[in-house]
């Protein structure tokens, strides 16, 4: 047992390679020219073109935002590749032209390219770098009405879906990287599931950054209709560089009366070395619109990478008796910061929110909560409730806690929670001194404080995010 | 139980230590052999907790000079949780609190890993329930002990059963009860005693610490040891506690210095 724990804690971030692979890549830089570049490259419809150009130039009007409890050195917007593609051999038809370099690169990473080889039940939508490369069980999904695919195929396909519901969520000028995501976003996955029906599967998306100093812009849209549900699931990697790779996505969650959208991260981008070189930006925008009566949103995340986490899931409760919730683990080791939480605004009556953060920090890094409750008007007799609990391990690193409150009507019932813990040498030893390692300490410590969210994740994520923590916590005591 | 020909458990020869740079042990000696009860009385600041956690392997105390072996092995060569896979037990003075481990989840990982280490069987959730419940009976301690994360919220009291608990879940040939019967009601006391006279075999042994003579009325040492300024300054029968119990400590120490 603790030979085995001993193992895997040992090991490096295994997903740091680099796939050789001929890419399609744009010159470095960001213009007007290379947003047409990236639409035509897409052959894309003239309102998405239009889209982005109205995005750049809002974007050019705004700032970088300077209050997120994090510290980095300013980015150079010129010095970024925003479109690359791994080049297509010919025109694909089927799963067996891709470049089998490709699919090796993401059978090492474990990621389920190939239905048949695929964890039951769990349909994917793989990108790389900028493009999707496939997405599996299409045809399944088809047969009960569900679209899954590319953001890409999603714009060819069913362009009028998507020109109804992208940017409603996230408005294209909503925040500095959501109007830079807006601008040159390459692909993503869209989903969305009819009315009355129930997905049955869980669908999932895996991105991979490969390219050196290359950003990722992912835009993900998912749209459940009246009655509607769907599980998602977003993982993420990324190989190992010293130089800081940019990640700015955009995910935007539509939810119709009574449906219910669940959406899942296990983030473990590369999160930089011990001293803090290299390393993945997070700058992500997520929210999700609970537009109909009864209709239900659900984030759960565990934030295990990134050199910078900065992302904030929130839920827009506006239909009547609308539920929104938060499950969070953010775990930062060495010198990565996170500046992370949610905003719950409740617009109807009777509607509800939950929220529930985990932080855990070790080495030197810093793990900041920061969350907004907001109950307007006339949200009558809305309910929130939050607990936000840190867990320091040594005494390097940092935790903070920001809650906004604000309320506007009388009629709300608002709870927050919050507590700091320290795993500190006396529980350690009194575990060893049951025969315990240290190392089964930790995970056992660990696991106990993050059980709350971990219960609401699919069962293969839960095992792999237990897996990761303990991952990430190499070296981190004793 | 003595019997002179009964194997050694323990043997600390000129044990020093020191906490933080304070030397708080200086040259304390002792042996153990099977079925043998000690009890180590003496004043606050003495050393008796020092001398037991230094033995089990508590990180914060530095071992200075002296050796100590655990059924021939040199101790200090084994990390804390390898002396406690040998056999050896601390229930402590002060157990921690562990929020957000259940303690059923603590106590069969704890069950498990000295079971493994003696080649035993490890036992799954549910067997393992039947199986501490039926302890937990003995010790006469709520079933809602297990859901509770591993003491937390727990009374002075509680906390000194959850210990006996584990000394009966993992059958340690040498355990030391650290103050024990601190923050015990009488009636606590005397189940507590019964548990853990419930334990003691031919083949293994306990060390009491202990500041006060109570505890020794129910179980009965066959060593009663007075330690004094790090060392152990006089050893006797059942007999010493109650003499230390009338006339104090403060004699032992005159007569050590006389000496």
């Amino acid at each position: 047992m603790s030979a085995v724990l001993k193992n895997l804690i040992e090991q490096p971030y295994r997903h740091g390679f680099v796939t050789d692979i001929e890419a399609d890549t744009a010159p470095k830089g960001l213009s007007e020219d290379i947003i047409r570049f990236i639409s035509l490259k897409k052959s894309e419809p003239d309102w998405l073109l239009e889209f982005r150009l109205k995005a750049y130039r809002h974007w050019l009007t705004m700032k970088e935002p300077a209050w997120p409890n994090v510290k980095y050195p300013k980015i150079d917007f010129q010095d970024i590749i925003y479109y690359s593609a791994p080049k297509p051999k010919a025109k694909l038809a089927s799963l067996d032209e891709v470049d089998p370099e490709l699919l090796r690169t993401f059978e090492k990473l474990g990621v389920p390219v190939h239905e048949q080889k695929a964890l039951a039940g769990v349909a994917v939508d793989v990108i790389f770098d900028s493009v999707s490369v496939t997405t599996t069980y299409k045809k399944k999904l088809a047969d009960a009405g569900v679209i899954f695919c590319s953001m890409s195929e999603a714009v060819r396909d069913h362009p009028d879906l998507v020109k109804k519901y992208l940017g409603t969520v996230v408005p294209h000028g909503d925040n500095f990287y959501a109007a830079l995501n807006s601008a040159v976003f390459t692909d993503g996955s869209f989903c969305y599931i009819p009315k009355g029906v129930k997905c049955p599967m869980e669908l999932s998306t895996y991105f991979r950054i490969n390219t050196e100093s290359s950003g990722q812009f992912e835009r993900t849209l998912i749209v459940a209709e009246e009655g509607a549900y769907v599980s998602y699931l977003e993982g993420c990697t990324a190989p190992k560089f010293d130089t800081n790779q940019l990640h700015a996505a955009v995910v935007e969650l539509v939810a119709l009366d009574r449906a219910e959208i669940k959406y899942s991260t296990v983030q473990n981008w590369y999160a930089g070395d011990e001293e803090g070189r290299g390393g993945i930006y997070n700058f992500v925008t997520k929210r999700g619109l609970c537009k109909g009566a009864a209709s239900k949103i659900s984030w759960t995340q565990v934030e295990t990478g990134s050199a910078i986490t900065w992302k904030y899931p929130s839920c827009i409760l506006q239909g009547a008796g609308s539920v929104g919730e938060f499950y969070s683990v953010a775990l930062t080791n060495h010198r990565q910061q996170a500046d992370t939480g949610t905003k719950m605004i409740h617009i109807g009556p009777n509607t509800r929110s939950r929220i529930i953060s985990k932080g855990i920090s070790a080495g030197g890094s810093n793990n900041s909560y920061r969350g907004l409750v907001q109950i307007g008007p006339k949200a009558e007799n809305a309910r929130n409730y939050s607990q936000c609990d840190s867990m320091l391990i040594g005494s390097e690193c940092g935790a903070n806690t920001f809650p906004y409150i604000r309320v506007q009507n009388q009629t709300a019932k608002v709870e927050h929670e919050a507590t700091t813990s320290k795993i500190g040498e006396e529980q350690l030893f009194y575990f060893q001194s049951r025969g315990i390692e240290m190392e089964a300490a930790v995970s056992m410590i660990i696991n106990g404080f993050v059980k709350d969210v971990f219960t609401q994740l699919p069962m293969e994520f839960a095992v792999e995010a237990g897996r990761l923590l303990g991952l990430k916590l190499e070296g981190s005591v004793g | 139980m003595i019997r002179g020909d009964a194997k050694i458990l323990l043997e600390v020869r000129n044990l020093s230590a020191k906490v933080a740079g304070v030397a708080i042990l200086k040259g304390v000696s002792l042996t153990v052999r099977a079925g043998e009860v000690h009890a180590i009385m003496g004043p606050n600041g003495s050393g008796k907790s020092t001398f037991a956690k230094a033995l089990v392997g508590h990180p914060a105390y530095e071992i200075t000079s002296g050796e100590a072996t655990f059924e021939g092995r040199n101790l200090f060569e084994l990390a804390a949780e390898e002396r406690a896979r040998a056999g050896l037990f601390l229930g402590f003075q002060y157990p921690v609190e562990i929020p957000g481990v259940a303690n059923a989840q603590f106590l069969r990982l704890a069950y498990n890993t000295i079971q493994g280490a003696r080649g035993g069987d490890e036992l799954d959730p549910l067997e393992f329930d039947d199986f501490v419940r039926e302890k937990m009976k003995l010790l006469d301690i709520a079933p809602s002990f297990l859901e509770r994360s591993v003491n937390e919220g727990f009374s002075g009291g509680e906390k000194k059963r959850n210990e006996i608990l584990q000394l009966a879940l993992l059958e340690p040939k040498l355990a030391f009860l650290d103050e024990t019967d601190s923050g015990l009601d009488i009636d606590a006391l005397r189940i507590v005693a019964a548990g853990v006279n419930r334990l003691v075999t031919p083949a293994n042994a306990i060390v009491l610490v202990t500041h006060y003579q109570r505890l020794l009325n129910y179980i009965v040492p066959d060593y009663v040891h007075v330690m004094d300024g790090g060392r152990i300054v006089k050893t006797g029968g059942k007999d010493l506690a109650l003499e230390l119990e009338s006339r104090g400590y403060d004699w032992v120490a005159a007569e050590a210095a006389a000496a």
